[in-house]
């Protein structure tokens, strides 16, 4: 197969997968028993003039997906008129309703706080994959030693490690340490940038760390595994006698060979800890996206909810998508195959 | 009989085992082990309220001024009901789809394994958040959720088994002699995949609890039910400032125990049943010999 063809098959799926994520999101939140836009709108808090603003919004008087009777009629155009369509209408303006708790717009919200998320979670998967492939090389290198057990050990343990009970933890053994909660000291003055950014990064330790360890486990189970298939295979057998010293031979034929794998992986990994980012920035309350929907869901926030999940899966479709399309890059099997 | 020696004859798998044993005991035998029901009304006065431990409640009291022992006991049936149901779901959807993908193939084995590809890259929390949040947290919608979003391992692990032994000698064989595909499925195929599924069920289950504490964490625990993640929420948003490390600890320690415990067997089991995890070239000197002389990775003995 051509690479061509590999990239547009990729990027199929990873439309694919966003339309399913569309209508899940769609149908989860409007059809569904517990519709929030129905609780809404029979709210007798709501003044008239609300309702109506709603009603036209969602297009609740329309049919759900398409309105047959028109396309009975020839009228094409009109067939499409229905609640999905005005729910897409919606998305791609940017439009994701408003938060029931704060009165601001969602996409406001959003926007304000995603980098917060972005960074954390970058900052720990960067630290967890470097550490999780250093020490799962060595742990597969040196397999059945009481290195290796020790390795295997710690991993299994940051495996079974509750997130948030993680937190909690190094959240009581820090006090009075590090800063524990928020982003910000309280009534810093942000005279410069620089005294806020680093007042901004101490606030970052705690959490990154905590996320760091939790994933690291993760990632010396795969490495280890990933590396010790690939040194089973006839070609390092073959290295290994033409007198090539084990270092070399771990570094220009295992290692590389091992990290093909790594790179699914990893993509793969990126939904996982996107919820550990949700369970770190409750313990912690950074002001990210995790936090936003913890708090959405103490309030019922719907729509808050609903455009936080939306926004997570589609960055994690796309850093997926990324990650695909790097692999074809990196393995020339793909344009060969 | 042989793999079964090996496991609970190794340190991992025996004390694995008995760390599960502990819990399972703990929660069948609750009414009898727990000093008191966490179900039932109690006088509270001020003080009793996050008392710490004395001879009469030996882990304190909680923000309602209930036993805390009491309530971790009774936590284990929830975190136990939740991982073996979760994951025995898991278990049965993943295998029939990767038997399906794996044996028959074609378009629908595809589709079916597009929807498992689908669910991997879906961020899996924040999806059984919204879930739950809208259909509402009763005890078997979470375990239906996190049974039905967890099979995508499973049914990949299954089908690749699948598509390498279908095609050996005896299935080949039996296909020859007008054995019908049920048949090859159950009597062939299914026995020889079995122990990798049991090892990949274990280690579900303890994801399962994981997920079930993640989800009662952030809120969302079946609020009929005593949970060790419920337990945390509530020490975490009632008992953090007033240090109340008797209600904080104990249900965080507990998760954390079974969810190693099943580790340490779903890892021990899988190491075993693997064959392929069980040795390498880079290994030691005297073997790499053992191995150029005797000939032939297949003929080593593994050395363990």
């Amino acid at each position: 197969m051509q690479r061509g063809n590999y990239v547009l098959r990729k990027i199929g799926f990873a439309l694919v997968t966003l339309a399913a994520v569309l209508v899940f999101n769609f149908l989860l939140f409007r059809i569904l028993p517990g519709d929030p836009v129905k609780l809404i709108i029979h709210s007798p808090r709501m003044t008239r003039e609300a309702q109506d603003r709603i009603r036209a919004n969602f297009g609740l008087d329309k049919p759900i997906w398409l309105d047959l009777e028109r396309l009975a009629e020839g009228d094409i155009p009109g067939t499409f008129d229905s609640q999905f369509t005005a729910y897409l209408v919606n998305l791609f303006r940017g439009d994701l309703g408003i938060s029931f708790a704060t009165r601001r717009d969602v996409s406001e919200l959003l926007a304000e706080r995603v980098w917060r998320t972005v960074v954390l979670v970058m900052g720990a998967n960067v630290l967890a994959i470097l550490i999780g492939m250093a020490a799962g090389l060595v742990a597969a290198w040196r397999r059945g030693s009481r290195l290796d057990t020790g390795i295997l050990l710690a991993a299994l343990f940051s495996w079974a490690l509750p997130t948030f009970f993680l937190g909690i933890i190094l959240l009581i053994l820090a006090r009075g340490r590090l800063p524990i909660a928020g982003m910000v000291t309280p009534g810093l003055k942000p005279a410069d940038g620089l005294t806020y950014w680093l007042d901004v990064g101490k606030h970052l330790i705690l959490p990154t760390i905590t996320m760091a360890i939790v994933y690291t486990g993760e990632y010396i189970l795969i490495m280890r595994s990933s590396v010790m298939e690939v040194l089973s295979e006839d070609f390092i057998l073959a290295a290994k006698a033409k007198g090539l010293p084990t270092l070399r031979v771990l570094r220009d034929h295992a290692l590389k060979n091992a990290m093909l794998p790594m790179v699914t992986i990893i993509a793969l990994t990126l939904g996982y800890t996107v919820g550990g980012a949700i369970q770190v920035e409750t313990v912690f309350s950074w002001p990210g996206i995790g936090r936003l929907m913890y708090e959405a869901v103490q309030k019922r926030d719907y729509p808050v909810l609903q455009g936080a999940f939306l926004l997570l899966a589609v960055s994690v479709i796309i850093a997926n998508l990324l990650a695909d399309l790097l692999y074809s890059i990196l393995d020339p099997r793909v344009k060969a195959e | 009989m042989e793999p079964i020696r090996k496991f609970f004859l190794s340190p991992m798998g025996a004390i694995g085992s008995l760390m599960l044993l502990s819990v399972v005991v703990m929660a069948v035998f609750a009414p009898v082990i727990a000093p008191y029901n966490p179900y039932e009304r109690v006088q509270v006065t001020p003080e009793d309220i996050l008392a710490p431990p004395d001879r009469s409640h030996l882990l304190g009291r909680d923000d309602a001024g209930k036993d805390v022992l009491s309530q971790l006991i009774y936590g284990a049936r929830v975190s136990l009901t939740v991982g073996f149901a979760a994951s025995f779901m898991s278990m049965v959807i993943g295998t029939s789809v990767g038997v399906t993908a794996g044996y028959f193939g074609g378009r629908i084995g595809n589709l079916l394994m597009r929807v498992a590809d689908f669910l991997m890259v879906i961020p899996d929390l924040p999806l059984m958040l919204v879930i739950i949040a809208v259909m509402g947290r009763g005890l078997w919608n979470i375990v239906l959720v996190i049974g039905l979003l967890s099979w995508t391992y499973t049914a990949r692990l299954v089908r690749s088994q699948v598509l390498s032994v279908k095609e050996r000698q005896f299935v080949l064989r039996a296909r020859a002699l007008g054995a019908s595909s049920w048949r090859i499925i159950w009597r062939h195929i299914l026995p020889q995949v079995l122990p990798l599924i049991i090892a990949q069920a274990v280690l579900d289950i303890s994801v399962a609890i994981l997920a079930e504490s993640s989800l009662a964490f952030l809120g969302l625990g079946d609020p009929m039910l005593v949970s060790w993640g419920m337990m945390l929420n509530f020490a975490f948003e009632r008992a953090l400032s007033r240090q109340a490390w008797w209600f904080l600890l104990p249900p965080g320690f507990a998760i954390v125990w079974i969810s190693l415990a099943l580790v340490l067997i779903g890892h021990r089991l899988e190491e075993i049943v693997n064959p392929r995890l069980r040795t390498h070239h880079l290994f030691n000197a005297s073997r790499m010999v053992a191995l150029l002389v005797g000939g032939g990775v297949g003929q080593q003995p593994a050395t363990e």
